[in-house]
C-alpha cells in the first residue's frame, strides 16, 4: 500500500516585489496561507504546481509546501513556511507589518 | 583610498547598462527565470524567503563616508532604511524590488561601488584585516595587493565559471584579523630573512559543511610574483576541481584529495609558466595603487585631555578598554563602533546611524571607514584627544556600546529570518544571549569571548573558528542548536570541537550559560579567558557542565 499523501499547498514569490503567495483555488495569488487551496491528491498538487509554474511573469520558484487543514484554513506544518507567513522575527517587517489590520 | 581609472568606470557603467535591459527583459518575459537567474546572481541579485536581497561589495572593508551616505540613501530610498554588514565586508539590502534594482545599481555607481562578483562561482570581494594602514603590528598596508587582486579578478575571463566560488583574504600584520587561514587563498605578509616583505601563501581553507584549516603551499612569496602565483592556484583548481559534485567542489577538497605536496607542486609547475608571461606592468599598476593608499596626514597634538577623561569618566573608560585598539601612532587610535548594541541585530545600521558615521568619520576619522568581517565600523585613525568628544556622539545615536571582543560582540548570519538555505534561525539568538547576559551583568567578568553563530551548515557566521560556535540545525521539523568549543580564527586557527547533542531554540541560551558558568568556576584567575582555560582542561569539564547537571533531557 503506498503512503498516505501528505497535504499540500502550492507557494512562490511575486517576480516583481518577492513576496511570498499562495495560489488559491479560483486561481488567484493570495499573501494569506490560509486562503490557499489545500490540495490532497499528488496528480493533482502536480497539476497545480504546472500551473502555478507557467505564470512566469507573475510568479518566481514556485513549489509544493506540507500544510495541514486548520480553523480558518490551510495552516503549515513546518517552520520554515511559518516564517513565511509573518516575516522576520527581528524587525515588524514583511506580512506581519504590512497585512496588519 | 582608491578612485576608479576610466576604465573602472567605464566597465561599471557598462554592466549597469546591461543588467537594466536584462531585468526589462525579465520583465516583459523575453527571459525566463531560468535564464535571468545567473545574470541577476552575477549582480549580486538573490531571492530569498521573503523578498529580494541585493549583496554589494565593500572592497576590503574600506569605505568613504561619501559611499555610506549613499548606502543610507539607498537605505531610505529602495529599502527599509537599514542595511546589514556581513561576515565578508560586504552590506546587504533585505527588501529591494527588483524593478528598482538597476536604480539602485546606478545610484552605486555613482559612488564608485557595485554588487558585481559577489554571489557565482567566480572570485568574490577580497576581503582584509579591516585594520589595514592603522595596525600598530602591521608590516604593510595589505589593501593595495587586495585592489591589485580586485582589478585582476574582475571579469577575468578564465575565472568566470570555477568549480565553485573562491575567496580570498589578506592581512599585513602577524596577529590575523582576517582569517586568512579559513579561505581559499590566505595571504599573511611576512618578512624574508633579509628584511624584504612577502606573502606567506595559504591554501585550502575553508568553513562550510568540511572546515578546514588552509595549508602553507609557499612560506614566502615576493611580493613581485603575487599575481602569477594567485593565478597558478586558481589555474591549478579551475583544472582539478571537482565539477561533478557542489559539495565537493570547493578548493579545501582539491588540496585534500590532491595532497599539499602535490598540489604545491602543481602550483609551482604552472607558476613557472605563468611567471614570464607577467612583464611587470602589473608592478607599475601596484605603485600607482600604493600612492592612493598613502596614510592621512597625522595630526601632531597633545593627548592630555584624553588621559584625564580616560581617569576621570567610567562609562568611558569601559569603552576605551574594550573598543580602541593600537594605532602605529602612538597619539591615534583605532576605533570599532560596535554595531552589536545588546538585543539589536549583529551588523545591522540604520540610515541615520550610516549618516552619523560618515559625519564622525570626516570630523575624526581622516574620511577613513572600515567593515569588519566581525559586523562592526571601524574609524582607523582618530586622535586621541578627539575620543572623548567622538564617544559622546557614539552614544547618543545608540552606537556607543562598550562590548567589543567580548560576549555580546556576536557574529551571526542572517539565518532564517532571511535566507533561503538556512535551516534554523540565527539572529533571535544572538539578541537573546547578549540580552540574557546584559541583565545578569557577567559580561565584562566573562572577559574576551567570541560567540559565532550560523544558521546552516554553510557556516557564513564562522561557528567553526568561535570560542563558542553555535549551529542551527532542522532536526525532524524543529530548530535544533549544535554547540562546538575552542574554535579559533586567528592565526592558531583551530575548528571547534562539538560538544555532543545539540539544544532547542528555548534551551540554547541556558546551554551556553551552563558553559560559561562552568568557565568562571574553573579558571585560574580571571586573566585566563574562555579560550586558554578551554584549552587547558579541554572538553570534559564543559560537558559536565551541559549534559550532566541538566540529565539529557534537553538533549535531542
Amino acid at each position: 500500500m503506498s503512503r498516505r499523501f501528505t497535504p499540500k499547498i502550492v507557494t512562490a514569490n511575486r517576480l516583481r516585489e518577492g513576496d511570498v503567495v499562495y495560489l488559491t483555488a479560483d486561481d488567484r495569488w493570495s499573501p494569506f496561507h490560509h486562503e490557499a487551496e489545500l490540495i490532497e491528491d499528488e496528480a493533482h498538487a502536480q497539476m497545480r504546481l504546472l500551473h502555478a509554474a507557467a505564470q512566469k511573469l507573475v510568479v518566481v520558484g514556485a513549489y509544493l509546501a506540507d500544510a495541514k487543514p486548520g480553523a480558518r484554513g490551510p495552516e503549515p506544518t513546518h517552520f520554515r513556511e511559518e516564517f513565511r507567513t509573518r516575516g522576520p522575527s527581528n524587525y515588524n517587517h514583511g506580512k506581519q507589518a504590512d497585512l496588519a489590520s | 583610498m582608491y578612485s576608479y581609472s576610466d576604465f573602472d568606470e567605464a566597465f561599471v557603467r557598462a554592466r549597469v547598462a546591461q543588467f537594466t535591459s536584462q531585468v526589462e527583459r525579465r520583465l516583459d518575459g523575453s527571459l525566463t527565470e531560468d535564464e535571468f537567474r545567473p545574470l541577476r546572481l552575477m549582480n549580486g541579485l538573490y531571492l530569498q524567503l521573503h523578498a529580494y536581497m541585493l549583496r554589494i561589495a565593500i572592497p576590503y572593508g574600506t569605505l568613504s563616508p561619501h559611499q555610506m551616505r549613499q548606502l543610507a540613501y539607498i537605505a531610505d530610498t529602495w529599502d527599509k532604511g537599514y542595511g546589514h554588514f556581513t561576515t565578508r565586508q560586504n552590506i546587504q539590502f533585505n527588501w529591494p524590488k527588483l524593478p528598482d534594482v538597476p536604480a539602485i545599481l546606478q545610484a552605486l555607481a555613482d559612488v564608485e561601488m557595485h554588487a558585481i562578483q559577489t554571489s557565482g562561482n567566480c572570485v568574490r570581494n577580497v576581503t582584509a584585516d579591516h585594520f589595514a594602514g592603522a595596525a600598530a603590528d602591521e608590516i604593510a598596508d595589505p589593501r593595495p595587493y587586495a585592489e591589485l587582486l580586485r582589478q585582476w579578478s574582475t571579469d577575468h575571463p578564465e575565472f568566470q565559471f570555477l568549480p565553485r566560488k573562491f575567496k580570498i583574504a589578506i592581512t599585513g600584520a602577524p596577529n590575523d584579523r582576517a582569517v586568512t587561514k579559513a579561505h581559499d587563498i590566505g595571504l599573511r605578509m611576512v618578512r624574508n630573512a633579509r628584511g624584504e616583505p612577502g606573502f606567506e601563501v595559504i591554501v585550502g581553507g575553508g568553513l562550510g559543511r568540511t572546515p578546514m584549516i588552509g595549508v602553507t603551499v609557499r612560506d614566502f612569496l615576493p611580493e613581485a610574483d603575487l599575481l602569477p602565483y594567485v593565478e597558478a592556484v586558481l589555474s591549478v583548481y579551475n583544472t582539478l576541481g571537482r565539477r561533478d559534485n557542489k559539495y565537493k567542489a570547493r578548493i579545501k577538497i582539491t588540496v585534500h584529495e590532491t595532497g599539499a605536496e602535490e598540489i604545491t607542486r602543481m602550483i609551482e609547475a604552472r607558476f613557472a609558466e605563468l611567471r614570464p608571461l607577467f612583464g611587470g606592468n602589473d608592478q607599475k599598476l601596484l605603485a600607482e595603487i600604493r600612492e592612493a593608499f598613502a596614510p592621512p596626514a597625522f595630526r601632531n597634538a597633545p593627548v592630555d585631555a584624553y588621559d584625564a577623561f580616560y581617569k576621570a569618566d567610567p562609562t568611558f573608560r569601559s569603552w576605551a578598554d574594550t573598543n580602541l585598539s593600537a594605532h602605529r601612532n602612538a597619539q591615534y587610535a583605532i576605533v570599532t563602533i560596535s554595531l552589536k548594541a545588546h538585543g539589536q541585530t549583529p551588523g545591522d545600521a540604520t540610515s541615520d546611524q550610516m549618516r552619523l558615521i560618515a559625519d564622525l568619520a570626516e570630523r575624526y576619522g581622516h574620511s577613513d571607514l572600515r567593515i569588519s568581517h566581525e559586523q562592526n565600523v571601524i574609524l582607523p585613525h582618530v586622535h586621541k584627544s578627539d575620543l572623548p568628544a567622538l564617544h559622546a556622539q557614539l552614544v547618543k545615536a545608540g552606537l556607543g556600546t562598550a562590548n567589543v571582543g567580548l560576549l555580546s560582540d556576536i557574529i551571526a548570519c542572517p539565518g532564517m529570518d532571511y535566507c533561503a538555505l538556512a535551516t534554523a534561525r540565527s539572529i533571535p539568538v544572538a539578541q537573546e544571549l547578549a540580552t540574557h547576559f546584559e541583565a545578569l551583568k557577567l559580561e565584562h567578568e566573562i572577559g574576551p569571548l567570541k560567540i559565532k553563530i550560523s544558521g546552516c551548515i554553510n557556516a557564513c557566521g564562522h561557528h567553526h573558528v568561535g570560542h563558542i560556535g553555535i549551529l542551527g540545525l532542522d532536526r525532524a521539523g524543529v530548530e535544533n542548536y549544535q554547540i562546538t568549543l575552542g574554535g579559533d580564527g586567528t592565526e592558531d586557527a583551530t575548528i571547534g570541537d562539538k560538544t555532543g547533542p545539540g539544544f532547542a531554540y528555548t534551551e540554547i541560551v541556558p546551554a551556553i550559560e551552563r558553559i560559561l558558568r562552568a568557565y568562571l568556576g574553573l579558571r585560574l584567575e580571571p586573566s585566563e579567558t574562555f579560550l586558554q582555560a578551554f584549552r587547558r582542561v579541554g572538553m570534559e569539564p564543559f560537558k559536565q557542565a551541559l549534559y550532566e547537571a541538566e540529565g539529557e533531557k534537553d538533549a535531542a
